[in-house]
């Protein structure tokens, strides 16, 4: 695996209509403001929203497929900011920051339409 | 408001969590995964692995059903309707396949209230069936104050 100072990843991804159902039922993540339409509006959303972590897996696998592979990636922490939109594009981006010996440090946050959803991403990758 | 910070420490029961090859199908498709080491138990053995692989983020699967009883034990008091998931981290070990008996147990890590909001962080261990941490997690959660 090759990962030098400064290359990028990306990852573009569309959340459809049924994703936050279907991310409910796979992650065990029922909350109402995810999945039903009327009680997201009764507490002042938009309407129903993106799961933060569904987000995180985006960035997550951005970083599994540069990298080659799961086992790869050893870890990632991030912020989750701004609500995630059913419908709109999301473009996860990342930098890589520096290689210390067999680690790769990237940099990478998750963007909608102009609004930040992950920021100040950091993941450790193996490139031995 | 004074937050109560009594709880910092506590250590819940571990949740044991046994990873299943359709559970592992079910949570890559709905992350959009396509790495057949995820989907495919002949792609997996081939590449060396028991059965199908579990994408790093199938963590929220196993330490999502544990750190539940935490976020709403009444000793560490969180205003669950006021709550945000503000952060979240996770370290890896060795990978986790299909098969698996996952044993993860919750500690609450620090509660501090700064500029009237509440901050909670638990950790997630998570061990396999070797006794091999697979998955150390940190979970920030916001407490928004009433006013």
């Amino acid at each position: 695996m090759t990962l030098g100072p400064g290359d990028t990843i990306e990852l573009k991804v569309t959340p459809d209509q049924f994703l936050t159902v279907r991310y409910a039922g796979a992650s065990g993540d029922f909350n109402p403001i995810h999945i039903d339409e009327e009680f997201a509006r009764s507490v002042g959303l938009p309407g129903r929203i993106l799961h933060g972590l569904w987000t995180m897996a985006q960035v997550a696998r951005a970083h599994t497929d540069a990298a080659g592979g799961p086992e790869r990636l050893k870890r990632l922490s991030v912020q989750f900011r701004g609500m995630g939109r059913i419908g709109e594009e999301i473009v996860v981006s990342g930098t890589v920051r520096e290689v210390e010996g067999a680690v790769a440090i990237v940099d990478s946050q998750a963007e909608q339409a102009g609004h930040r959803l992950i920021r100040n991403a950091v993941a450790e990758i193996s490139v031995s | 408001m004074a937050l109560n910070t009594e709880a910092v420490g506590k250590t819940y029961p571990a949740n044991l969590y046994a990873v299943g090859r359709e559970k592992i199908r079910e949570y890559a498709y709905a992350v959009g995964e396509t790495n057949p080491l995820y989907l495919d138990v002949e792609a997996a053995r081939a590449a060396s692995y028991a059965d199908v692989v579990a994408p790093p983020m199938f963590a929220v699967v196993y330490q999502g059903r544990a750190i539940t009883p935490a976020l709403f034990d009444p000793h560490v008091g969180i205003d669950f309707a006021n709550m945000l998931h503000a952060g979240q981290e996770f370290e890896w070990g060795p990978v986790v396949v299909a098969g698996d008996e996952i044993k993860t147990t919750i500690t609450v890590k620090s509660i501090e209230q700064r500029g009237g909001m509440g901050f909670y962080d638990f950790v997630g261990e998570s061990r396999n069936q070797r006794d091999e941490t697979v998955c150390t997690g940190i979970w920030r959660q916001i407490v928004r104050g009433r006013s």
